[in-house]
């Protein structure tokens, strides 16, 4: 006979920015309901922004979040050049660009340490934090910072791009892009990790359209989105690239989708380095007129967008936020239920939600008062790929 | 699921004033008002009653995507704006329906036609008190479990609580 055990995931961890909580509820070995919590770490973001000022409101969004902290501050500049239809100026543009798709690299890179790690493959989670560095080291000569760059504002952006830095940017990047090679042939064509990815949390086309899926998690079932093509901003339609997109929607699918589009972000860092245009960085606004404007922005995880309406005064009189994490999360519920828990780790961890949520996972079998920790979960799924290589004759 | 019914083939060369026309055409006087910001965003503004039928048609048929719903709490009630992107052209429209009543602010759910309004409505429901009539769970999804009822932390009227350091 079976029975149902509940698994409550979360809620805290103080080194990520977004703790969530989930239950599952599980029979025998199969997720049958999961329950999702968000709002632990809530900190009123819109409402602090109502009462700064316009300039401060793209400080405080960039505490949003460690990893999209160049996102939101374009997303919100541009809401706000939408609202008084300002324009940049072309330099600033190819800066912001820059910026955009360093943050796209580390933050993906960064996704692939954590996702070998909970397969079981520590290696890649070594490599994958390794080769981030160059990324970080790129991002402290452009903006100053390793994160948090405090680089956009209205109008501009605030730092130049020193031509006595760029050879330097080159020089790093191309180390990323053979590190990154290598890196994509060796998960690429493991065996193993066909085998353990493949078919898992499906997420079907008209279930990412109906939830209104983002970013890399939309494109690995087939949705062609990508804000950077269909809502052109920053320099992006001054550069050539490619949206990669996907059609089974598993895991390892959006494995793929992220692994390719680092190269993309690399070569349209390397075109936007190559064709800035001298001159000036920032058309320096005075006044925010009444009225409302939206900024797009498509962030690592999928479309950012802010929306604010200033009624003349020296701060929004509304500041809407809306991160692709918050449309992506609902179709975890679509992706896990069906699958084994083993699974259930790297399936959240496949729409690359803020990690906290599972580094907290906890099982509590309702019967005999078992307790499985995080570390437990994370071993199962590792095991699962160890049974798999066993199987599969591969040491 | 039922598969995505497109009454309206867009294509990428259209005209914003193109979309709004289809939907001034479809709904004609349900249209309160139309104000074109600029070439890539449109406001369009609805009665409340109107909401169900209006995603209906921008989502289903148009095949826009959902963005995102934003409350703001302003002089004339509690508006609630349904933003809705189109992929393929850059356009974004914005359906904007006004509550007048503060006091008990009713309107539709859309979850019936998109999930992707699940959360948003939790969310609505919670920080500014607006009921979402049909949507079947709309529990709390980001203030404590114990936070007082009938406070709605993104009311004009809400004011945050001053720390006083001196009795910290």
């Amino acid at each position: 006979m079976s029975h149902n055990a509940h698994i409550p995931i979360g809620p805290y961890h103080p080194l990520q920015e977004e703790p969530e909580f989930y239950k599952l509820v599980v029979e025998g070995e199969n997720v049958v309901d999961v329950d999702v919590r968000i709002g632990y770490n809530h900190r009123g973001i819109e409402k602090i922004s109502e009462s700064k000022s316009f300039d401060q409101s793209i400080f405080i969004v960039e505490r949003i979040c460690g990893i999209c902290s160049s996102s939101h501050p374009i997303a919100c500049v541009q809401a706000l050049e939408d609202l008084a239809g300002l324009e940049v100026p072309e330099r600033a543009l190819y800066i912001r660009t820059i910026t955009q798709e360093l943050e796209r690299l580390h933050s993906h890179m960064l996704w692939l340490g954590l996702a070998g790690h909970f397969i079981g493959y520590n290696t890649v989670f070594m490599w994958g934090w390794k080769y981030r560095e160059p990324i970080c080291d790129i991002m402290e000569t452009v903006t100053g910072n390793r994160q948090n760059y405090a680089m956009m504002k209205t109008g501009g952006v605030r730092r130049d791009i020193e031509k006595e830095h760029i050879p330097y940017i080159l020089t790093r990047l191309d180390e990323f892009s053979r590190q990154l090679d290598m890196l994509k042939g060796a998960i690429l064509d493991d065996p193993v990790l066909h085998a353990r990815l493949k078919g898992v949390g499906v997420l079907t086309k008209d279930a990412a359209i109906d939830y209104s899926a983002l970013g890399p998690t939309a494109r690995a079932s087939g949705v062609d989105i990508d804000v950077r093509r269909d809502h052109p901003y920053a320099a992006y339609d001054r550069v050539k690239w490619n949206v990669i997109t996907q059609s089974t929607g598993d895991v390892f699918a959006k494995t793929v989708v992220r692994i390719l589009e680092m190269e993309e972000s690399a070569g349209i860092i390397r075109q936007c380095l190559d064709e800035m245009p001298n001159g000036p960085i920032d058309s320096n606004p005075k006044d925010i007129p009444p009225g409302e404007g939206i900024g797009q922005v498509e962030a690592p995880r999928g479309e950012c967008f802010h929306y604010i309406r200033s009624d003349g005064t020296n701060s929004p009189l509304r500041h809407k936020i809306r991160a692709p994490t918050y449309m992506n999360f609902p179709t975890f519920r679509e992706t896990v239920i069906g699958e084994t828990v083993s699974d259930a780790t790297i399936i959240l961890a496949a729409i690359d939600p803020c990690y906290c949520c599972t580094e907290r996972m906890l099982i509590v079998d309702s019967k005999d008062k078992e307790l499985m920790g995080v570390q437990e979960l994370i071993r199962l799924s590792q095991e699962k790929t160890a049974k798999l290589k066993a199987k599969m004759g591969i040491k | 699921m039922c598969p995505t019914i497109r009454a309206l083939e867009r294509t990428d060369d259209m005209k914003i004033d193109e979309l709004i026309k289809s939907i001034q055409d479809k709904f004609g006087s349900k249209v309160l008002k139309v104000y074109k910001h600029n070439d890539k965003r449109a406001y369009v503004d609805i009665y409340p009653k109107d909401i169900v039928e209006f995603t209906k048609y921008i989502f289903k048929d148009m095949g826009l995507r959902f963005n995102i719903a934003s409350a703001v709490d302003d002089f004339d009630g509690l508006e609630i704006l349904y933003h809705f992107a189109d992929d393929l052209t850059g356009y974004v429209i914005s359906v904007r329906t006004i509550l007048k009543d503060k006091f008990d602010p009713h309107i539709d759910t859309i979850t019936s036609v998109t999930r992707s309004a699940w959360w948003i409505e939790r969310e609505i429901r919670e920080l500014f008190g607006i009921e979402f009539d049909g949507n079947s769970d709309l529990r709390g999804l980001l203030l404590p479990d114990d936070w007082p009822k009938g406070v709605y932390p993104l009311r004009k009227n809400f004011v945050v609580p001053k720390r006083d350091s001196r009795k910290a």
